[in-house]
């Protein structure tokens, strides 16, 4: 048992956060927030030639051969950089899907394009509606016709879809048990997107299939048999997205105990007051407790091991406590933490986003329950 | 980063839950909460001390089996999911050994690592006075120097494992002029020596783990002063950070967790959206507690001194065992007031017990507040006031 990371994994962060404090500032973010399209072609050419985009997959499609945990690491660097773009939904929601179920003519036709950082992609799963995270909520329905899947249905809150070049997506087949994950040309005419006013400022979009037929040779994996990939699917995005959340909590934490190093009221140091240095306290223990549920989780991903319970602890965790240390982050920091003019209300509004995808403490708490046979 | 554990250390683990499971079979006790503080079995700790379990980390020409801090993770992580009466050693085996082991003279680690490895040697820490809480430094035992001894007098309250122990760890001032810091050092007091008196405390819980000493000119040999003299309060910080350091928090009441889930499974309870919301989070909150306690071991293992993490680790862990002792109360409702022992009590009063007891929990070996004050200045450089 060792709870650092090794060599490679530190060079690997310490080259990801120089990159990224350099290319994607504060300001940087702001414009990427306004811009239709959220993210900058340069940057995304960079970073493909740093080899992120193909870090964890196989050098045989141009890969860096590494693994989920090393994802993981730049995954926290790019949280603790606020970046914004389509790496997690190119990457974790389009490329590992098909390296996990796609058939070797799939991963050879999109893989090295999105390696190479020439197409993005993102994954539909989410529906109108309530309470409904995972495969057994989804309606969008797939009548098979003429050798086709035809395509009727809404999907919500798809993170990048506007941009996408191809769309994955989970839908039904009435004559089906399970559900079916199909991928489509994103930029069909037959495809609406609208992009939604967020919280964020990320560019999570709604998407109408209209009609659209998809062939079977682009279905991924078995058709009417996919709910295990799709729940794999997801319990790998939660745990990316709480790498995410620790890199924001971590950063905030430091703002958090710098400021109140720094800022004097009353002849000191806000910092000298034990009731700020309690609300710190707690910050730090909340901090590590996401930190190492997460990489928990993160290395049991990485090792193949079945980990459901272990993704659900660290989901439920990390939205929560997360919530926990911004809170008091905005109370120590007082009034200035409430302005745009700071930095603070990048990583307040990324941490609600991080808590509200892939399954909240509520979901993730019943997904607990049933591990432990309650 | 790795949080598996290798071939060797898993068959460890599985050869101490063996043990474990074997003496509960043959009834040699009952799994208990608290068991390392309130359960006194000189019998267990002497098998316990015959597999060599007894000062694991500790040097083999000591008594020690020279294992890895890792080890002693794992064995004292299934004592506790145990439950097992392991009090009479585990003062001495958690950290005075180690006190000894980091300031001792040769002369005491020979007199002392050895007895205590053999299960024979169980110590009390006699640290608290009744003015002298959270804030140690302002303790007034005083211990006088004359020829070759020092003459200690002076009251000490909450001494654990008093009415078992064969010596205690104390603390006394030696030097009343320094500041209070810089005036104290540390002693090993027999306890059977002339001049030494006790009176049991009892606690809330109704049990005897704690008393009042009190020290009437009594005499100990300037050999039993451990490290420097007046050095003691920095000794002390050393070693609060071991006494923090292990599982003992997130463990310490698994009997009642694993109870309050069968008991609420067996009762169909578990169906109620309320109590699954409760005990899942329960769980959550658990695994978050292992981790950061793993976390602890996992700086020792690099040869660090836990100080940030022992304290966080430790203010968190009580809080959830409050919690839990708490949760489990709703869910028994009016049962969960029955004491142990009154019949219709459920999962054995385990429940209630711990209710009482839990109200110390954020208190003993630092408060909650002083560990907070601690992970601020020390841990993430806050400034003090």
């Amino acid at each position: 048992m060792k709870l650092t990371l090794t060599e490679e994994q530190e060079m690997l962060k310490k080259t990801a956060r120089d990159f990224l404090a350099d290319k994607c500032t504060k300001k940087f973010v702001k414009q990427m927030e306004e811009s239709e399209t959220g993210y900058s072609t340069e940057l995304w050419q960079e970073m493909a030639e740093l080899g992120w985009m193909g870090l964890v997959f196989p050098e045989k499609y141009g890969g860096g051969d590494m693994s989920f945990l090393d994802m993981a690491v730049l995954l926290e660097e790019m949280g603790r950089a606020c970046l914004p773009g389509p790496f997690f939904s190119t990457v974790v929601l389009g490329g590992l899907p098909i390296l996990d179920i796609g058939s070797e003519e799939q991963k050879q036709e999109y893989l090295p394009r999105l390696i190479r950082g020439e197409k993005i992609f993102t994954l539909a799963l989410n529906e109108p509606g309530y309470q409904n995270y995972d495969a057994s909520s989804v309606m969008v329905d797939a009548t098979p016709y003429n050798g086709n899947h035809i395509i009727k249905g809404t999907k919500l809150f798809v993170p990048d879809a506007h941009i996408a070049d191809y769309l994955l997506f989970v839908a039904r087949t009435k004559s089906e048990k399970g559900v079916t994950i199909f991928l489509a040309d994103a930029k069909s005419p037959k495809i609406k997107c609208t992009t939604l006013k967020t919280l964020a400022g990320d560019k999570l979009c709604e998407v109408l299939f209209n009609q659209i037929p998809v062939p079977k040779a682009n279905i991924l994996g078995q058709p009417g048999q996919a709910d295990s990939a799709v729940q794999k699917i997801i319990e790998r995005a939660a745990v990316g997205k709480c790498c995410e959340m620790v890199g924001n909590i971590q950063r905030v934490l430091e703002m958090t105990t710098d400021y109140a190093k720094e800022r004097k009221q009353f002849d000191r140091p806000i910092g000298s007051f034990q009731v700020i240095q309690h609300y710190c306290a707690d910050m730090a223990t909340d901090v590590d407790g996401v930190r190492f549920s997460t990489y928990q989780a993160a290395w049991m991903l990485s090792e193949g091991l079945p980990c459901s319970k272990e993704v659900a602890i660290a989901k439920a965790w990390a939205g929560e406590a997360s919530q926990r240390v911004l809170s008091l982050a905005h109370q120590i920091h007082g009034a200035i933490g409430v302005t745009m003019e700071h930095d603070l209300h990048f990583y307040t509004r990324r941490a609600k986003a991080g808590e509200l995808a892939f399954g909240d403490a509520n979901f993730y708490r019943e997904v607990v329950a049933r591990e432990m046979g309650l | 980063m790795d949080f598996s554990f290798t071939d060797e250390q898993n068959k460890f683990r599985k050869e101490v839950r063996q043990f474990l499971e074997d003496e509960i079979r043959q009834g040699l006790w009952e799994p208990i909460c608290d068991s390392w503080i309130q359960g006194y079995n000189p019998g267990f700790t002497m098998r316990v001390a015959q597999k060599g379990w007894i000062g694991l980390t500790w040097p083999k020409e000591y008594g020690g089996q020279g294992h890895s801090p890792l080890y002693r993770l794992i064995l004292t992580e299934e004592m506790l999911r145990y439950g097992a009466p392991a009090a009479c050693h585990w003062f001495a085996d958690r950290q005075v050994g180690g006190s000894i082991l980091s300031f001792g003279t040769e002369e005491l680690k020979r007199e002392f690592l050895p007895k205590i490895a053999k299960g024979e040697a169980y110590f009390g820490v006699s640290m608290s006075e009744p003015g002298a809480g959270s804030d140690l430094a302002a303790l007034q035992t005083r211990a006088v120097e004359d020829g070759d001894y020092y003459v200690i007098n002076g009251q000490k309250t909450w001494t654990s494992c008093a009415y078992l122990a064969h010596y205690f760890y104390m603390v006394a001032r030696t030097d009343p002029e320094a500041a209070k810091h810089r005036g104290i050092s540390e002693f090993i007091v027999d306890a059977r020596a002339p001049g030494l008196s006790r009176i049991p405390m009892i606690d809330i819980t109704g049990t005897e783990a704690w008393s009042d000493l009190f020290f009437d000119n009594v005499r100990v040999h300037k050999k039993y002063l451990i490290g420097e003299k007046n050095r003691g309060f920095y000794q002390i910080l050393h070693q609060l950070d071991y006494e923090r350091s292990g599982m003992e928090r997130i463990m310490g009441n698994y009997a009642l967790f694993e109870a309050i889930i069968k008991f609420s499974k067996e009762n169909k309870l578990s169906q109620d959206p309320v109590i699954r919301n409760k005990l899942a989070q329960l769980q959550i909150e658990f695994e978050i507690g292992r981790l950061l306690g793993y976390r602890v071991a996992s700086v020792m293992e690099e040869g660090r001194a836990p100080n940030l993490e022992s304290a966080m680790s430790k203010a968190y862990s009580t809080e959830f065992e409050k919690r839990l002792a708490s949760a489990a109360m709703e869910i028994l409702g009016p049962y969960g007031q029955l004491m142990p022992g009154s019949k219709l009590v459920p999962i054995r009063g385990l429940a209630s017990h711990s209710y009482l007891g839990s109200k110390g929990y954020s208190l003993q070996g630092g408060t909650t507040e002083i560990l907070k004050n601690i992970m601020a200045t020390r841990g993430l450089g806050l400034p003090g006031s």
